[in-house]
């Protein structure tokens, strides 16, 4: 088999967050939800939203994929909880990345998910209140 | 913390008593084996023997073995080197698709070289069907290359058979042998072997040495172009530790197959039986009974196998998987695919190879750490919740 990637190239944050990930599950009555990627590529993302006031009030995940989805998906449920849509909609790849003291290159693919998942979810909520 | 080795097929350390047989050759016998002196000529002793040594464990003769710098080199040399010794007889070659990197990329080169390869599919337990191969065979047909036995999925090909084929027609026959030594006796007179790759590290040798075996008569271009070494075929000063140290490894190894077989196959077939019982929505890959001894490959629906990894990391345990994050490419392992798992099953194997150092206790705490880590990631898996909401994804 092909080399794995190595494990040290995980930061702490990364590994904290893929072992003891945040906000795991489901929320039924969801007000958005968003569902990113596909399980060829071997990485999907779902993410569920509660919405008042035009601010984010509950946020809950699920992820199929490799350490740095799980990580990256715990990570933006974090970022996004008590913000405005305006300001969820503003964070991208990069913020999320960052905020886990960096991925490995080959991982930075997966941030791009968790920013998908993010605008995804957001925009089913605006088509269901339209 | 533990710390329990399941990858055997990827390394494993080096014996004691193969260590020993190395460590003069780094200070005191230091000797470049091409010198006149006692000192040069010592070593081109030490290796002399170590070649005695590994073409005995063959059945071949000792002017028939060529030390590399490993398996890869190995694989390379003898591909290319019979592609450009034999281009006026033809430029077609035939392989499988399920061979390691080191073949396939090795063919991709030739490929843009002019050469064309056919890739023979295997089956769903990724068997290579002799037919197929006659089947592929042209006038210009110059070499066929089959693995002996999968790194990934374990299982062991008809090498025998294809032999005795490409014996009939004349045709050049090379196996990579890397993960078949030590673990399947082989005899390339028997088998009707031309060229055979191995590498020392795979059955408690050092790394950084390997072998190819080219008969005798075999018409094949050397791979470095310097010194006489190796009988002007691979030039470069010797690697002599390697070599000794390659050399013991594959006497003792080929020395205790039957016992370590038997301890290795106990391992294998407890650990399928109870993993399969234990964990639902999951599936043996590769052949049940016509695979490597040491080997398991399971597959976990609703999951991605880098995530097991790392959870089993976390447990002090050593394994390996086929998914795309563990390939560095967005596919999941080429062996997985040709076998027919669709991409979402081949992203969520596992691979276990056990060893020399590896107890039924070990297994034991693999059963029981296993479980809990493919629910908890099931738990968190959108697939198994869809799934589990609606009996399908």
């Amino acid at each position: 088999m092909t080399p794995l990637l190595k494990m040290e190239e995980y930061s702490q944050k990364v590994m904290d967050h893929f072992m003891n990930p945040r906000n795991v599950g489901v929320i039924e009555d969801a007000d958005g939800i968003g569902e990113v990627g596909n399980p060829v590529c071997g990485d999907i993302m779902k993410m569920y939203l509660k919405i008042k006031d035009n601010v984010i009030t509950e946020v809950k995940f699920q992820t199929f994929g490799c350490g740095a989805a799980v990580a990256t998906s715990s990570m933006a449920t974090e970022l996004i909880l008590g913000k405005t849509l305006e300001e969820a909609l503003e964070i991208s790849n990069k913020t999320v990345a960052e905020a886990l003291n960096g991925l490995p290159p080959i991982k930075m693919h997966c941030s791009n998910l968790a920013e998908q998942a993010i605008k995804a979810a957001i925009d089913d909520y605006k088509k269901k209140n339209e | 913390m533990k710390n329990i080795y399941f990858d055997h097929a990827a390394t494993t350390s080096v014996k004691p008593e193969v260590l020993e047989t190395m460590l003069p050759f780094f200070t005191e016998k230091y000797g470049n084996p091409s010198s006149i002196y006692s000192l040069g000529r010592e070593n081109k002793k030490a290796i002399d023997d170590a070649r005695e040594k590994v073409a005995k464990a063959l059945n071949a003769l000792p002017k028939e073995i060529f030390f590399t710098s490993g398996g890869t080199e190995a694989d390379n040399w003898a591909l290319e080197g019979i592609a450009f010794a034999n281009q006026a007889k033809g430029k077609h070659i035939i392989t499988t698709n399920i061979e390691h990197h080191a073949i396939l990329h090795t063919c991709k080169f030739l490929e843009k070289q002019g050469f064309e390869i056919t890739y023979i599919p295997v089956d769903n337990q990724g068997i290579v069907h002799i037919e197929d191969i006659a089947k592929a065979i042209r006038p210009d047909t110059i070499l066929i290359s089959v693995m002996f036995t999968n790194n990934e999925i374990g299982t062991i090909q008809p090498i025998k058979e294809i032999g005795a084929l490409a014996k009939e027609k004349g045709i050049c026959f090379h196996t990579d042998a890397v993960q078949a030594i030590g673990n399947i006796p082989i005899d390339v007179k028997d088998m009707n072997i031309d060229m055979l790759s191995l590498s020392g590290h795979k059955f408690y040798g050092p790394k950084g040495v390997g072998v190819l075996y080219i008969r005798d008569g075999v018409r094949i271009y050397p791979f470095m172009n310097g010194g006489a070494q190796e009988r002007g075929k691979r030039a470069s000063t010797e690697n002599v530790a390697g070599i000794v140290g390659l050399g013991k490894a594959i006497e003792l190894a080929t020395e205790n197959i039957e016992q370590y077989n038997a301890k290795l196959m106990k391992l294998r077939d407890r650990a399928i039986k109870e993993i399969l019982e234990k964990i639902p929505y999951s599936r043996l890959n590769g052949d049940e009974k016509n695979r490597l001894p040491g080997n398991v490959n399971i597959s976990f629906e609703f999951i991605e196998g880098e995530s097991i990894l790392l959870m089993l990391d976390m447990k002090g345990i050593c394994a390996s998987s086929g998914s795309a994050c563990t390939s560095g490419s967005l596919d999941p392992s080429h062996v997985l695919l040709a076998i027919g798992l669709p991409h979402e099953i081949a992203h969520g194997s596992l691979r276990l190879t056990f060893g020399e150092e590896n107890t039924d206790s070990d297994l034991d705490y693999l059963l029981e750490t296993l479980p809990p880590i493919i629910e908890k990631l099931r738990a968190m898996s959108p697939l198994y919740d869809t799934f589990i909401k609606n009996g399908r994804i």
